[in-house]
């Protein structure tokens, strides 16, 4: 075991009227500050073995980087402890600590060294970085002269020649183009061949499902979930999409909710085929979604429902697969068309369920809310919806 | 390879080891001299052109309407002398509040030993000072004072100096993060200090009760001594010990104190 957590929490006090001069408590002696209590992390527990890649997933807000935070020694607990073997080297945010003014030379050591390494060691590596970032014509440039994608790559080049034994990665993947995602792959890859442990916050549940072994959910400060990321991503996708006060009812066939399908993408587009966020009034709805079957669907029934924001349901409809075709497991399922669009504006959200056949219940993917989305333009008549109507008024004769 | 399990006492003044705060204080303050002195080609001249002009400024003003040229021997370099330690504790103390906040990045995104913060701001005025005391020793040497074996009692001077910045500057880079106008405060406390210290005017010539009150300061025994070991050993040293002395060891204390309770808590401060 590399890391071992034991009923970790952290409170933030936030007061609700800020009190930070001297003058504001010399003029106010005896204002009392009345702080506002947020439960960032209550009582989390987990362990990761040698060797392990653990993915942290969670909302905005649920705490995720506030328990980075403290594993990396930047906050302090409240209560609980946390146990760590080894060097631990925290990557917060690609270029932490790189001081524009000094040269690259300079920055690698001082990075090094602030990742934990001797400062003997730092110097002896510099080669190594410089080489592995291909700068090393530019060592003594001052940072101020690098370009924006030079510096990333040597922020990148540092953290990978620091070498911890523990890395711990904040969304550092989201910041490249898609080719520097890859290096970073490569090298995360090249890290779990070697043995080395990773712990990774993220918010693609695509990362989490392929390169971590386990994942923890965080839902509000509770640890929600240890365990497989595939089921790990679900549940963050129940989190992420769900209607804000579903309970949870049993599952008829007694499966598991949402396992059995997942959403893969939702979005919705303009006539030009473009993807939007919202839509004009009277504008077609371009509706697009995929999902996968985790399991066999024998004759699997897709429904959609348009809700608004009180969540009245405005229209639905059901298809399934032409022929009743079933879908193999693994396989990827398109529902696609347009919608004609009678909604007068405000805001609605697209609902969509997947019944394993056609037997009441028997659902496969629990209604889940994958888009949230706004109709805009100005307002004609009252209601959920307009409609064509041929009616006259005449004064009766 | 199954290093044993350590807990993570969270941050700390010397998060991480005082090896790696150590290497890291050493090499911010070399970065900073070097930006300093090397990045501009009158880099050194600049940092010595404040003290010597305040030195200017200052020399006219009392001697030439004050007539301390006539009553203190040796005013001349005396004074040029107190201005550039004086101004090491100014400008190491005055840099070092803002110093955290400004630092918010690595503080809130690294695992970084707060104290090195302010530290690596003292040991970069240290290295100006030990520039500028070059150039001091120059003066005092053409202005006639004859070296002394009492000059190698200054590195003592100095130590003494230096730890008293450093507590300054740790309580004042502490407090910051939750009071912001603590660098106000203490810009205006800085200016009466350098007033309170004997830096114008040895502490003689001021009498009766202000005089008593004037040599409690920690920092009047340091200019005293200074004075006497280095420029004018006829000079009657400090009058006060015990209450400077322990003041001096009351703030050191209290700095690590306010620091210690402090460091666990600024990157949420910030």
């Amino acid at each position: 075991m590399v890391i071992e957590a034991r009923g970790v929490a952290k409170t933030f006090r936030i007061p609700t009227h800020r009190v930070d001069s001297f003058k504001e408590r010399a003029t106010h002696p005896f204002r009392r500050i009345d702080y506002r209590e947020q439960h960032a992390l209550r009582d989390v527990s987990f362990d990761v073995h040698q060797g392990e890649f653990l993915g942290i997933v969670g909302r905005n807000g649920s705490g995720k980087s506030t328990l980075l935070k403290i594993m990396s020694s930047i906050y302090s607990a409240d209560r609980g402890r946390i146990r760590v073997a080894g060097r631990l080297a925290p990557f917060i945010e690609l270029g932490v600590g790189f001081n524009a003014e000094m040269t690259s030379r300079d920055n690698v050591v001082l990075n090094g060294v602030m990742m934990g390494l001797g400062r003997r060691e730092a110097q002896r590596r510099l080669d190594a970085v410089l080489d592995f970032a291909g700068l090393r014509e530019f060592a003594d440039l001052k940072l101020k002269n690098y370009s924006s994608g030079m510096m990333v790559r040597l922020a990148f080049a540092v953290m990978v020649e620091a070498d911890a034994d523990i890395m711990l990665v904040d969304e550092v993947l989201a910041v490249g183009d898609a080719e520097f995602a890859q290096k970073c792959m490569d090298v995360f890859q090249a890290r779990r061949r070697a043995g080395r442990t990773l712990v990774l916050v993220t918010h693609d549940m695509a990362t989490v499902e392929s390169m971590c072994d386990r994942a923890l959910l965080l839902e509000a400060g509770d640890l929600a979930y240890v365990g497989d990321p595939q089921e790990t991503a679900l549940r963050y996708y129940r989190v992420n999409f769900a209607r804000e006060h579903a309970s949870p009812e049993p599952s008829p066939t007694g499966g598991v909710w949402d396992v059995n399908v997942r959403p893969v993408d939702a979005w919705l587009e303009n006539a030009a085929g473009e993807r939007v966020e919202n839509v004009e009034q009277g504008e077609p709805i371009g509706l697009r979604i995929v999902v996968e079957a985790r399991h066999e669907l024998a004759a699997p029934v897709f429904g959609i429902h348009f809700v608004d924001a009180q969540g009245n349901i405005v229209f639905g409809f059901n298809r399934s697969l032409a022929d009743g075709e079933g879908v193999a497991s693994g396989g990827r399922v398109r529902i696609g068309g347009t919608v004609e669009n009678r909604l007068l504006p405000g805001r609605y959200f697209v609902e969509c369920y997947v019944a394993r056949s056609r037997e009441q219940g028997d659902y496969a993917m629990h209604r889940l809310r994958l888009l949230d989305f706004v109709v805009y333009g100005t307002p004609k008549g009252k209601g959920l919806v307009s409609v064509d109507a041929d009616i006259e008024a005449e004064v009766e004769r | 390879m199954s290093a044993p399990l350590v807990e993570i006492r969270g941050p700390s003044a010397l998060g991480g080891g005082w090896r790696r705060a150590a290497d890291l204080l050493y090499l911010m303050a070399v970065s900073e001299f070097r930006r300093s002195y090397l990045g501009t080609a009158l880099g050194y001249l600049w940092s010595l052109a404040r003290p010597l002009l305040l030195f200017a400024v200052l020399l006219v003003v009392f001697t030439q309407a004050f007539d301390l040229g006539e009553r203190v021997e040796q005013y001349p370099v005396l004074l040029l002398f107190n201005i550039v330690l004086f101004g090491f504790f100014q400008e190491a103390t005055v840099l070092a509040v803002g110093s955290i906040v400004a630092s918010e990045p690595i503080v809130r995104r690294t695992q970084f030993p707060r104290l090195v913060i302010p530290l690596s701001v003292v040991l970069t005025a240290l290295f100006n000072l030990g520039v500028n005391l070059v150039v001091v020793f120059g003066f005092i040497l053409v202005a006639g004072v004859d070296p002394r074996w009492t000059w190698l009692l200054l590195p003592l001077i100095l130590v003494a100096l230096v730890v008293f910045t450093t507590a300054v500057s740790m309580i004042v880079s502490a407090l910051n993060p939750r009071f912001r106008d603590t660098g106000i405060i203490w810009s205006v406390a800085v200016t009466a200090l350098f007033y309170a210290t004997p830096v114008l005017y040895p502490i003689e010539l001021v009498p009766g009760t202000v005089g008593d009150l004037l040599a409690l300061n920690p920092l009047a025994p340091l200019f005293e001594l200074a004075r006497k070991w280095v420029i004018d050993p006829a000079a009657p040293g400090p009058t006060a010990l015990l209450v400077p002395a322990l003041l001096f060891v009351a703030i050191c204390v209290l700095a690590v104190w306010i620091f210690r309770r402090e460091a666990p808590r600024i990157a949420e401060e910030l």
